[in-house]
């Protein structure tokens, strides 16, 4: 089993719905980080059967707000000289600006570029946000 | 400041005043001839619509007011590249109230967020139409008496037809309401209204693709056109357009009070023979249009006072 404790200092996103790994490394933009990365797919879950998991080296400022909105039963785990020093569960945000994009072609934000994609939490409990120009639904995950 | 850009934009008791407005109105539209005097509408068209942008003019007109506009994206700024948000913060200081046609979805929602005038939506893409909305349910209350207690069949193009979209949004807030919605499977309403509307509201509705069946349970019939605009693929819009026809011989099936509505512009749905149907209301509805875009300028401009 993975031991988080390897970690010196840094992140660890536990929790990630098999299979979702990429989709929060490109969310993040993980490919642009010089810190170490590792992606761990499919390991075993008590809660989950399986899961994935990322681990960043090092000190890294993370907006976890995306990750509430991509997949809320993600937990953050910030590790300092090899402890596990903050725990974070996610919640979804009422609006999330300029993260997930509208992929509606009919949408305004398809022909001018320059405006925000903003979307807003309508539905909590089926985790549902929508695009506050046109009103489609954000497919993520 | 108030904008329309959704018929959800209204609560029940603003949509009843518009209504009770556009009544007085019709009853006596001589009262309100000179209640927009020195105030300009600005008609903001980027998609052809001769109907909604004449609609909304006459009511201008006739309440003493000017228009000013443009009547498709290529005679506009936009066609030099110009954003909706550019565009209407110059307009707001042309004029006192815009109304809004565009191809894209939410395009009146970024207007109405640098407007320093009302914006009304009058259609964006598949979306939104709530003036629309405001006829249909000027229609019904004129015809009907009420708005509450009644089966309201759609027909044709519930997936794309923002109309209809449009419509059931409003109609689910009052009583008793049933809709039969009548359509080929490829053009069935869409999920998020079935689920986060009819199903989380528990509103009686049908799906089905038989008209003949249902039609006598029917109090108002919606009919709508299968848009060949909201398609991107031409042989999808061919194999549809011509699904369900309303003729003669179906309206025999029709309650006595049943009323058909139609937003217009029909291609076929409806025969030209039922169009001396006393039951097919759709040209009048067309002119309810005006009454109700009356009332609402004069509303969003804060005049409804003056007259009352």
């Amino acid at each position: 089993m993975l031991n988080i404790g390897g970690l010196h200092e840094g992140i660890v996103i536990d929790h990630i719905q098999a299979g979702g790994a990429m989709k929060i490394y490109e969310y993040l933009n993980l490919e642009k980080l010089d810190n170490s990365v590792a992606i761990i797919k499919n390991a075993r879950s008590n809660k989950m059967g399986k899961k994935d998991i990322i681990k960043i080296e090092g000190p890294f400022d993370l907006d976890i707000t995306v990750l509430g909105v991509l997949d809320h039963k993600i937990t953050i785990n910030v590790i300092k000289d090899n402890e596990i020093v903050e725990k974070h569960s996610l919640e979804l945000p009422d609006m999330v600006t300029g993260i997930i994009k509208c992929r509606n072609p009919r949408c305004i934000t398809s022909i001018e570029q320059e405006l925000p994609h903003r979307f807003k939490l309508t539905d909590r409990e089926h985790r549902i946000y929508r695009c506050i120009y046109c009103e489609s639904k954000f497919k993520g995950k | 400041m108030r904008h329309l850009i959704s018929p959800l934009d209204l609560s029940v008791e603003e949509l009843d005043d518009i209504l009770e407005l556009g009544k007085k109105v019709m009853e006596h539209p001589e009262n309100y001839s000179h209640v927009c005097e020195g105030k300009k509408l600005a008609t903001l068209f980027y998609e052809p619509s001769t109907r909604t942008r004449l609609s909304f003019e006459t009511a201008m007109l006739n309440l003493g007011g000017k228009v000013l506009g443009f009547s498709s994206a290529d005679s506009s700024s936009a066609a030099k590249g110009e954003s909706v948000a550019d565009t209407i913060r110059v307009i707001s200081s042309y004029a006192d109230i815009c109304a809004m046609r565009h191809p894209k979805e939410g395009a009146p929602t970024v207007a109405s967020m640098y407007s320093e005038i009302p914006v009304v939506n009058a259609g964006d893409g598949g979306h939104n139409h709530p003036t629309q909305t405001l006829t249909d349910l000027f229609t019904i209350k004129t015809l009907m008496g009420r708005l509450d207690h009644m089966t309201v069949g759609m027909c044709g193009d519930l997936k794309f037809g923002r109309t209809v979209h449009s419509l059931i949004n409003a109609m689910v807030r009052y009583p008793g309401v049933r809709f039969v919605l009548i359509s080929p499977k490829e053009l069935r309403i869409p999920d998020y209204l079935r689920a986060e509307i009819l199903d989380a509201e528990r509103i009686d509705y049908i799906e089905t693709d038989q008209l003949e069946k249902y039609m006598p349970d029917l109090d108002i019939l919606y009919m709508t056109r299968v848009q060949r605009e909201r398609f991107f693929n031409e042989e999808d819009y061919i194999r549809l357009k011509d699904s369900f026809i309303l003729d003669a011989s179906k309206m025999q099936y029709a309650k006595e009070k049943m009323y058909v509505l139609h937003p217009l512009p029909r291609v076929n749905e409806i025969s030209t023979e039922v169009d001396n149907d006393p039951r097919a209301v759709y040209f009048k509805q067309a002119k309810f249009g005006v009454y109700v875009r009356m009332a609402l300028i004069m509303i969003l401009l804060g005049l409804d006072k003056e007259v009352r």
